[in-house]
């Protein structure tokens, strides 16, 4: 009879190891509950100035509380964010979300370049929303300067920031549909998108990440034809929008899962300084478009979509309402197009035309000088949002009065929002914190700069 | 003192309660500079008057001016419309500022970051904790003398002579 061969087999859990220290996850985890401050106690429940909810019900003792991480990676949390929750059974006591994961220090790099360079940078950081980080950078880098663009750059500008408004919320339709298990949305949102993109790589040349919005204007002049294609993307977009509401506003699970969900009040956006669709879904209406315009947004009429519930329901319907608001602007933006310069004739900021180079050498030496040194940008500190898909989109920008930002700060919406994940989550099921994560609708990029 | 005209009401009415803090108006946006021990008095003051948004906070490596640090807090009122930034100076040598997060929960994560970025700590904030970078991380990267690119490149020169 032949021998038998025997193995060891490697049964997880039972190997030994020294616990405390395998498991130790350094200063940035949960504060454990026996030892937790109450300070860090109402910052896991959100309730750190908004006292409402401090009358926490009766503890649960340590055994029937679980720690678990979610993430950083994990499909539903929309990149390498990672949340370290508190559970009593399936409910949520408290929340800690974990950045850092694709922290690539942008705001470093900025330092090290030009202001010509300046929007390569920053267009990767809220990489669903570029132009509105290259729109931010711009601003700030012309108020500085003290320079004015040319009024059909600064319609361009909101041609391109109203279109990129369509395609993120649309990506967030996609990816809010794909969470709950309405897995045709996904691919409904992605394809209505795609007509966007096509015309974004038409006219920039790149699908994302574009470095189109320019100090002093923008990139290029809009493509031949661009006229059909904003006419074909006004046709596409609002047959899209039919389709989803017939597909998901009235359906039952789409409804048992979002109404109530991920519930946050006005004061609790105010406090926590949340921003955006989640702000106007309390019913605040709040829009930096309206309340401090930027780049003649002031011109066009459009509506600030509201809603009462503050939940995950709301959410949806405001970013619904609004992709219809900025296709609105967009028709009036195509139809009162001026004519003109697409960006300032300041030759200290714009580089000449191609063509004068051959002719003239002070354009080859003003091109030699742009592209290798920059140019020099006053000494001074400007603070500058525009209102993005997420939220006030800021960009703190400050000058020593070479070619180089000494230092450039981006407030992130996505940052703060994820802030104000505790706020939602606590108290809720552990299932609808996926909902709720998803209409937050974070941009990992954006959070970790 | 006399203020110079404040941009909007809010600031305006801050200006002559706070006659010392130098109220200035760069690129039409209020900007109140205000000493450390101040900092937080006017703070709560702002809030109490209207600023009910702590938009963001940051801060500024001077090297080599004196006090080298800067943070900057963005306020912004949502009934006026209106935006006051604060700034004040942290010198080298004693990195401390009070900590806002109990007037404004916004400022949690914001002055995480700064400390994390810059090494300023923030007393009385609930959870003083690195946030972007990981735990056992040396120095602040967003300092002016904290180098780009530090990580030694890891080239080794050919194994044999050609």
């Amino acid at each position: 009879m032949p021998e038998r061969r025997t193995t060891e087999v490697w049964v997880a859990g039972t190997e030994e190891t020294a616990a405390g220290a395998a498991t130790d996850e350094g200063a940035q985890k949960l504060a454990d509950r026996e030892t937790a401050s109450p300070d860090q106690l109402a910052e896991g429940r959100g309730t750190l100035v908004v006292d409402d909810q401090l009358a926490e019900a009766e503890p649960a003792s340590a055994e029937e509380r679980t720690i678990l991480n979610m993430g950083p990676q994990h499909p539903a949390t929309h990149g390498v964010l990672r949340l370290q929750l508190e559970l009593e059974g399936e409910i949520i006591r408290r929340v800690k979300p974990v950045i850092g994961y694709l922290h690539t220090g942008m705001e470093k790099t900025a330092e090290t370049l030009t202001y010509l360079q300046g929007p390569t940078n920053v267009t990767r950081m809220d990489y669903l929303a570029p132009f509105f980080n290259e729109l931010c950078f711009s601003l700030a880098t012309e108020k500085l300067l003290g320079a004015e663009v040319p009024p059909r750059a600064a319609a361009i500008r909101v041609l391109m920031t109203e279109l990129n408004r369509i395609s993120s919320h649309l990506v967030w339709a996609a990816t809010q549909g794909l969470d709950l298990g309405a897995v045709s949305m996904m691919i409904y949102g992605l394809r209505e998108r795609e007509t966007l993109l096509a015309f974004f790589e038409k006219t920039t040349g790149l699908r994302m990440n574009h470095n189109y919005i320019r100090p002093g204007g923008v990139a290029a002049d809009l493509p031949d034809g661009w006229e059909e294609d904003i006419a074909q993307i006004l046709k596409v977009i609002p047959a899209g929008l039919d389709d989803y509401h017939q597909l998901v506003t009235g359906n039952p699970i789409f409804l048992e899962r979002t109404k109530g969900v991920g519930v946050i009040t006005t004061e609790e956006c105010v406090a926590y300084g949340v921003g955006g669709p989640m702000l106007r879904a309390t019913g605040l209406g709040w829009d930096l478009r309206k309340e401090m315009p930027y780049s003649g947004i002031e011109r066009y009429e459009f509506d600030v979509p509201t809603a009462t519930g503050g939940d995950v329901f709301d959410r949806y319907t405001v970013r619904m309402a609004e992709i219809r608001e900025s296709l609105r602007i967009v028709e009036q933006v195509t139809a009162g197009m001026p004519d003109g310069d697409y960006r300032t004739d300041d030759l200290k900021i714009t580089p000449p035309p191609r063509a004068r180079i051959d002719q003239s050498m002070e354009a080859l030496i003003h091109h030699f000088k742009l592209f290798t040194e920059g140019f020099k940008v006053p000494a001074g500190e400007v603070y500058q949002a525009v209102e993005s898909p997420r939220g006030e989109l800021g960009h703190y920008l400050v000058s020593d009065g070479s070619a180089r930002p000494l230092r450039l700060h981006v407030r992130a919406p996505s940052l703060i929002n994820v802030q104000a994940l505790p706020v939602m989550l606590t108290d809720q099921l552990i299932a609808d914190s996926i909902a709720t994560i998803a209409s937050v609708d974070p941009v990992m990029g954006d959070v970790d700069r | 003192m006399t203020q110079p005209a404040s941009v909007n009401e809010l600031a305006g009415e801050l200006a002559t309660r706070f006659a010392d803090v130098s109220f200035e108006q760069p690129f039409g946006q209020e900007v109140a500079r205000v000493s450390r021990d101040r900092y937080r008095e006017l703070a709560t003051a702002a809030k109490g008057v209207g600023f009910e948004v702590l938009v963001d906070l940051t801060a500024v490596d001077y090297l080599p001016r004196q006090p080298r640090f800067e943070v900057v807090v963005s306020l912004l009122s949502l009934t006026k419309r209106s935006r006051l930034r604060l700034t004040v100076g942290v010198p080298e040598d004693d990195l401390h500022l009070p900590s806002l997060t109990d007037l404004y929960p916004s400022a949690n994560f914001l002055e995480r970051e700064v400390y994390d970025l810059f090494g300023i700590s923030f007393d009385d904030h609930p959870d003083l904790t690195r946030i972007l970078m990981p735990d056992d991380w040396e120095g602040h990267p967003l300092r002016k003398d904290y180098p780009v690119g530090a990580v030694p490149v890891q080239f080794k020169g050919s194994p044999q002579s050609r």
